[in-house]
């Protein structure tokens, strides 16, 4: 098994896929929003209860590949808690990560157990399964009506 | 491991035949991260042989000018390889005259160009189009906005879960308000060859015209359109180890010179004046613009190629291969066939307990192996089977049962992974 393999499909990315967290409907979530991959027809509902600008409670629900379940699942772990700034803040340190080239190696320490994904970068095809969860957030968070699409 | 013991020898004589093929085609020597590429995605486009590529080269370097105006040698050349690739096209859909060969894009131009002129003709206002639930996008959407425009209807004919079309469904589906059947011949997702003659005959009987989408199924049998009688037939010239960008649509003589242009421009003209424009025959009424000239070549040299190899050895060749790869993939533990249809192209789609197509593409491709994942342009289908996405080896007759091995043991590595 090749080595950048073995770095995409993380133990603990495995794990969230056979048993992802915070996978149900979220009943009087104040946000939710949904997301689209059109080219692989990957659905998520992403679902978010706010306290003011505290995220209390997030879940999600649809369907994807092991990438996007997990993502799904680590996502609604890390978002508890969160103020609705830091949210935006790790899905723009998270987008950097699993985008940017990787000799300009963004913080991975500030992304905690998020830092799973790094080995993303290494497979172009498989950066929209990692962030559609974060899309459907940010749509999510800035209540949009249109569901999102990864295009 | 029967692999080649259980071959008969006349088999094994086409087998060898078809190994040496592939020295023609120069891609299938890349390494890919290391590996021999193996390459089974040919449903979305086949790899091309050296002549293709030749022709092409050849075409620019020697015979480049625009067709049908200039009085100049190159010029002459030009349009005398043009139009020798539409006798070509018109012969490999064995085509009463090279006049019903109408070159576009593909085959999804081929489609939108018969809904958008056969179509806004003859589609009024509570018409009906009739389509199947295994259409490819492309066969799907220009009709639904056809019928959106003149306030039509789509009906469907259902398919069953092996992947069939039931033809009594389908001829209840015909009637006094239906103006035209949008057919798959062989469907991308499944493989599942449909009994287009016979469709075509039933619509025929209540007078309804046909389209037929020929893109998966004119690099792996012969196609007759007088046969089939098919009105309309489309096809990809990319998926016929020609050039992307070239592809053609068949049609009746007497339908093609009924209808009205497609686009409008230089070339479709008879005469123009401000005060009207008359238009030229067809084929070239729907040709406007200086058409894709080194893609027509190419495409005639791709169908000089597969003409040389015979049908009569690409199919029951590809037939061979279906069948071993179907015995192999059926056996690997957890893996399910989607599209069990008695008459099959070499088309594998399949899903895995427990792993999503997504993550067995990539980690298929990590051995060298390229298949497709997804919901192959087929949303409607994939709803209609249960699934939201399958994964899809397809074969071409460069492929051989090395390759179908190494696509095994590359899912071996997938039940490794997530087993």
């Amino acid at each position: 098994m090749s080595g950048e393999l073995r770095e995409l499909y993380q133990e603990v990315i495995l794990d969230h896929n056979r048993r992802p967290r915070n996978f149900r409907a979220l009943d009087g979530a104040s946000r939710h929003a949904e997301g689209y991959n059109p080219l692989c027809g990957d659905k998520i509902t992403v679902y978010v209860q706010l306290d003011g600008d505290v995220i209390r409670e997030a879940s999600f629900q649809g369907f994807g590949c092991a990438i996007s379940k997990a993502s799904a699942s680590m996502m609604t772990d890390a978002l508890k808690g969160k103020t609705v700034a830091e949210a935006e803040a790790l899905f723009d340190r998270f987008h950097r990560m699993v985008t940017l080239e990787p000799d300009r190696a963004v913080d991975v320490g500030a992304l905690g157990k998020l830092a799973v994904f790094a080995g993303v970068r290494e497979f172009p095809s498989r950066v929209k399964c990692a962030s559609l969860a974060w899309h459907t957030l940010h749509a999510a968070l800035e209540a949009k009506a249109e569901p999102v699409t990864t295009e | 491991m029967k692999i080649a013991t259980a071959v008969p020898p006349e088999s094994a004589a086409l087998t060898d035949e078809m190994a040496s093929r592939r020295a023609d085609f120069p891609i299938l020597r890349e390494l890919v991260r290391g590996k021999p590429l193996v390459y089974l995605d040919n449903a979305a486009t086949t790899q091309k042989p050296q002549a293709v590529i030749d022709a092409l080269t050849h075409f620019y370097t020697r015979d480049n000018a625009n067709v049908h105006r200039g009085v100049h040698l190159l010029s002459e050349r030009a349009t005398a390889r043009y139009e020798d690739a539409r006798i070509k096209a018109a012969r490999l859909l064995h085509a009463a005259s090279p006049r019903e060969i109408v070159f576009v894009r593909g085959a999804t131009e081929g489609i939108n160009l018969v809904a958008e002129t056969f179509g806004r003709a003859h589609v009024g206002p509570g018409d009906e189009v009739v389509v199947t639930e295994m259409e490819h996008h492309s066969n799907i959407v220009p009709w639904q906005m056809l019928c959106a425009e003149k306030g039509a209807t789509l009906r469907v004919v259902p398919v069953t879960a092996e992947g069939e079309l039931p033809l009594d469904e389908y001829e209840r589906l015909l009637g006094d308000r239906t103006r035209i059947v949008a057919l798959v011949h062989v469907s991308n997702a499944l493989g599942t060859i449909n009994p287009v003659r016979d469709m075509i005959a039933r619509a025929h009987r209540h007078g309804v015209p046909v389209l037929v989408d020929g893109a998966q199924a004119v690099a792996h049998q012969a196609v007759d359109v007088q046969t089939l009688d098919a009105d309309f037939y489309v096809f990809s010239g990319h998926k016929l180890y020609g050039p992307t960008g070239i592809g053609v649509l068949y049609g009746k003589a007497a339908l093609l010179d009924a209808m009205p242009p497609y686009q409008g421009g230089g070339d479709m003209i008879s005469t123009v004046s401000f005060e009207g424009t008359r238009y030229n025959v067809a084929p070239y009424r729907f040709e406007a613009g200086t058409p894709d000239i080194a893609g027509a070549i190419g495409l005639a040299s791709a169908i000089d190629y597969v003409s040389a190899i015979g049908f009569d050895r690409i199919a029951p060749y590809e037939a061979a291969l279906l069948d071993y790869a179907t015995e192999r993939l059926a056996a690997v533990p957890g893996l399910r066939l989607v599209g069990t249809a008695r008459q099959k192209s070499a088309i594998l789609s399949f899903v895995m307990d427990g792993v999503h197509p997504h993550d067995i593409g990539t980690i298929l491709d990590r051995e060298g192996v390229a298949i497709r994942t997804g919901h192959h342009c087929c949303q409607p289908l994939m709803h209609r089977l249960g699934l939201d996405a399958t994964a899809r080896a397809s074969l071409a007759f460069y492929n051989t049962r090395e390759e179908v091995d190494a696509l095994t043991a590359a899912l071996g590595r997938v039940k490794e992974m997530f087993g």
